[in-house]
């Protein structure tokens, strides 16, 4: 019904701009990584592996990466255990509140992802609002300095910032699931755990895998709450990129270790893709 | 089929400890917020139990902070400039997503839909790189540009989620009666989809005034707010970021009110022109 001039009137637009301002700069990034910086400062446009090289012969590089991932897989953990069971009680059990607890679980995503990275900075430093809590009411007689710089504050933070993200597509996922099939398990005689590991968990893997994609991917990727509350044991792979790019002044190699982001994580989002055609039902 | 949702509701109990959980995950999710507001009261700064000399004097320091409006305002322009933009080319690719077959469509689907799980720093940094290519200056524009094109893809998803309820009759109607493409779509396919347009705007504007990641990268001279509070951040802790983020956060919350209501009255009537099409 759609006449030749219409498509291309709805498709070349958006075409064009995708192809310029999101292919042409990967592929830049994907030609940088293999440019080097002369002693002048300048990039030489000389094909080489030298970057790819450096990657992997300096420890420094691959052990940040390793941290990084470690940090992101705990983020994804403790966002799933608030998010999993917050969105199964939603779903399942807030009855004609689901709609207000929906909204008061997205509202937190509209306050700044800075501001709230700040909160908890003026929570967990040494004269912070925590720390003259527990000296206020005698619990501690000194302030505790493990909280603030520290990977812990990091981990905190960022699952703070992505338990509404995970949240989200496990709650989509479970309000998905028909509910006849939860009743006929329960009129089978199964138990209620029964019917939750056996019907209602498996269904929602989908969201599940979705939910854990987006705070592995995100959380990996960030470099502003490392930043403001990471320390020296804090740093993430993205810092150093940022450092890089910044006064460290060697773009190619900075190019070099996004295009192993990058690479990184369309293959998480790939196989997690995969997964989720695997156990969507239809 | 309503008596059995309700039945096997009631049959399982809520079990206590999920209650407790759901209440801490709460309380963990806004114990910073409540913070951030107490302490933009807190005559002692930002810090120290219990807050004393409870004061409003930080909001007036705030509101004659130059630095901090203008800041404000930028991030205003961007995020309005970035919502059209996004928009402008995220309507048309999600009308192309449904209704037209070309040749690498789904690559086209996977690059329009990739800054959305990408982290900030990849998207910003690939930006950098073709500005610096392109001598492009950085300034306000790049951000835009950035901003922009990050959008897309919420724009994107959003109105190609409402082109999927949306039925093709009412429009195919209008083509018969003789109507224009250019005419059905402003009169039938924009109307229709005016919800998906309206919550695809809100969300790319608020995500534009928050947005840092991109923007730290594709900075000229002129801050955006989130960067002029990270400036500040980097020098020291001060109350005037709990001021301002409290009253975004007001702001935001009148938002996020306006869009419900208008949701829930757009839900009670029904698609323009449906009593013609039955």
């Amino acid at each position: 019904m759609f006449s030749r001039a219409y498509r291309t009137a709805v498709t070349v637009p958006p075409l064009a701009w995708v192809a310029v301002f999101l292919l042409v700069p990967y592929l830049l990034m994907f030609c940088y990584s293999f440019w080097s910086v002369s002693e002048s400062q300048s990039i030489v446009h000389s094909w080489n592996l030298d970057n790819y090289h450096e990657l992997l012969t300096k420890p420094v590089y691959w052990q940040t990466l390793l941290r990084s991932m470690w940090i992101a897989a705990r983020v994804m953990f403790f966002s799933m255990l608030l998010g999993y069971p917050l969105a199964y009680f939603l779903s399942f059990h807030a009855g004609g509140r689901k709609d207000l607890y929906y909204q008061l679980v997205i509202i937190p995503l509209w306050v700044s992802y800075l501001v709230r990275a700040y909160a908890w900075k003026t929570i967990l430093g040494t004269d912070g609002v925590l720390n003259t809590l527990l000296q206020y009411v005698h619990l501690t007689s000194h302030p505790l300095d493990f909280l603030l710089y520290s990977p812990f504050a990091v981990v905190l933070t960022l699952t703070h910032i992505y338990t509404p993200f995970t949240f989200l597509p496990i709650y989509a996922s479970l309000e998905h699931i028909p509910r006849n099939l939860v009743e006929a398990s329960h009129d089978l005689g199964a138990t209620p755990a029964q019917t939750f590991w056996r019907v209602i968990f498996p269904l929602s893997i989908p969201g599940v895998l979705a939910g854990a994609t987006f705070a592995f991917v995100l959380s990996l990727g960030d470099f502003l709450a490392p930043l403001l509350l990471g320390g020296p044991s804090g740093i993430m792979i993205s810092n150093i990129v940022v450092s890089l790019f910044g006064a460290a002044y060697n773009w190619p190699l900075g190019a070099a270790i996004s295009l192993c982001m990058l690479a990184l994580v369309l293959a998480l989002i790939f196989f997690s893709e995969r997964l989720e055609k695997k156990w969507s039902f239809s | 089929m309503e008596f059995l949702v309700s039945a096997s509701e009631s049959l399982v109990k809520s079990p206590r400890w999920l209650k407790a959980h759901a209440l801490a995950v709460f309380a963990f999710l806004y114990l910073p917020i409540a913070i951030l507001i107490l302490y933009s009261f807190n005559g002692q700064g930002v810090g120290g139990f219990p807050p004393r000399d409870l004061t409003v004097n930080w909001y007036r320091i705030l509101f004659n902070d130059g630095p901090i409006w203008d800041s404000v305002l930028n991030s205003l322009i961007v995020a309005l400039a970035a919502m059209l933009i996004a928009l402008a080319f995220g309507i048309p690719a999600a009308l192309a997503l449904d209704r037209a077959q070309f040749p690498g469509k789904a690559l086209f689907r996977r690059l329009v839909l990739l800054p959305l799980i990408l982290p900030g720093i990849i998207t910003g940094l690939s930006l950098l790189m073709l500005f610096r290519v392109a001598e492009v200056k950085l300034s306000l524009l790049t951000i835009v540009l950035g901003h922009g094109t990050a959008l897309i893809s919420v724009a994107t998803t959003e109105v190609f989620a409402g082109l999927q309820k949306l039925s093709r009759a009412q429009e195919e109607a209008s083509l018969d009666l003789g109507a224009t493409y250019w005419q059905t779509f402003w009169r039938i396919t924009v109307p229709n989809l005016k919800l998906s347009i309206i919550g695809a705007a809100l969300l790319i504007f608020t995500l534009s005034m928050d947005e840092i990641a991109v923007s730290f990268f594709l900075i000229g001279r002129d801050n955006t707010l989130p960067l002029e509070i990270w400036g500040r951040l980097r020098r020291g802790i001060t109350p005037e970021i709990n001021a301002i983020s409290t009253i975004i956060f007001l702001f935001s919350l009148i938002a996020i009110v306006v869009w419900y209501r208008l949701r829930t009255r757009a839900e009670a009537t029904p698609e323009i022109g449906a009593e013609l099409v039955e």
